[in-house]
């Protein structure tokens, strides 16, 4: 029973990499608030996006996270 | 022809745009642009960053939009992604078309949402390590002049 998080941008120097395996839960807030404070307070800002399973998030105060899913956390783009 | 990619490794933009016109016998005009990774400024290396599920989807999307927008017979969308040095190419787009206007508007068109809307993460290296780029407002003016012309219709 895991989730796959990955980091983009700055937030994988936040995270210390970018990507990690953590225990299922089922919200994207439960999700926050398990990780360490200083990430949590990174991922929590309203300029992050939150991509699960390559489709970004609308809202994530309704979206239930299931065993496997892919979720990713998009800081403001820098373009190409 | 719709032709988008993500690269790796260094590429060389000729080598794309030549197939690119041999594919479009019967075209008025090319117009191709060719970023590369400007020298100066104390950067000795530029890192692209992207997230698969979603950077090639969003270029595939926005070439889908330019074909739309323009007439054209073809597009070219080429990025790289990894560690870049100085003077190396990160982007090419190409647009061919039966008239010039179409081509060089899809062009600019196309690199305006490459530039601010598109997943990527830039940092840069300097004497003191890694720097993250932040978006530049100049970007966000840049892709508004398009949004601007669809309220003008």
């Amino acid at each position: 029973m895991a989730l796959k998080l990955v980091f983009l941008g700055r937030l994988a120097d936040a995270a210390g990499g970018e990507e990690r395996e953590v225990a299922a839960v089922p919200s994207i807030a439960a999700l926050i608030a398990g990780l360490e404070p200083d990430l949590s307070a990174a991922l929590g800002g309203p300029r992050v996006k939150i991509a699960v399973n390559g489709n970004i998030v609308a809202d994530r105060a309704m979206f239930t996270l299931r065993d496997g899913d892919e979720v990713a956390f998009l800081p403001p783009v820098s373009g190409g | 022809m719709k032709d988008v990619r993500l690269l790796t490794e260094p590429f060389n933009p000729g080598a794309f745009v030549g197939p690119f016109s041999n594919a479009h016998p019967g075209l008025g005009g090319i117009c191709s642009f060719v970023g590369e990774v400007r020298p100066g400024d104390g950067v000795e290396a530029l890192e692209l960053r992207h997230y698969e599920p979603l950077t090639l989807p969003g270029m595939d999307a926005l070439a889908d939009a330019a074909l739309d927008r323009f007439d054209l017979m073809g597009l070219l969308i080429v990025h790289r992604t990894g560690v870049l040095l100085p003077r190396e190419p990160i982007v090419l787009v190409s647009a061919a078309a039966r008239h010039r206007r179409d081509a060089i508007q899809a062009v600019d068109f196309a690199m305006d949402h490459l530039k601010s809307d598109s997943w990527f993460w830039k940092r840069e290296k300097r004497a003191d390590g890694w720097h993250w780029i932040e978006p530049r407002e100049q970007d966000h003016a840049d892709l508004a002049r398009w949004q601007e012309k669809i309220t003008q219709v």
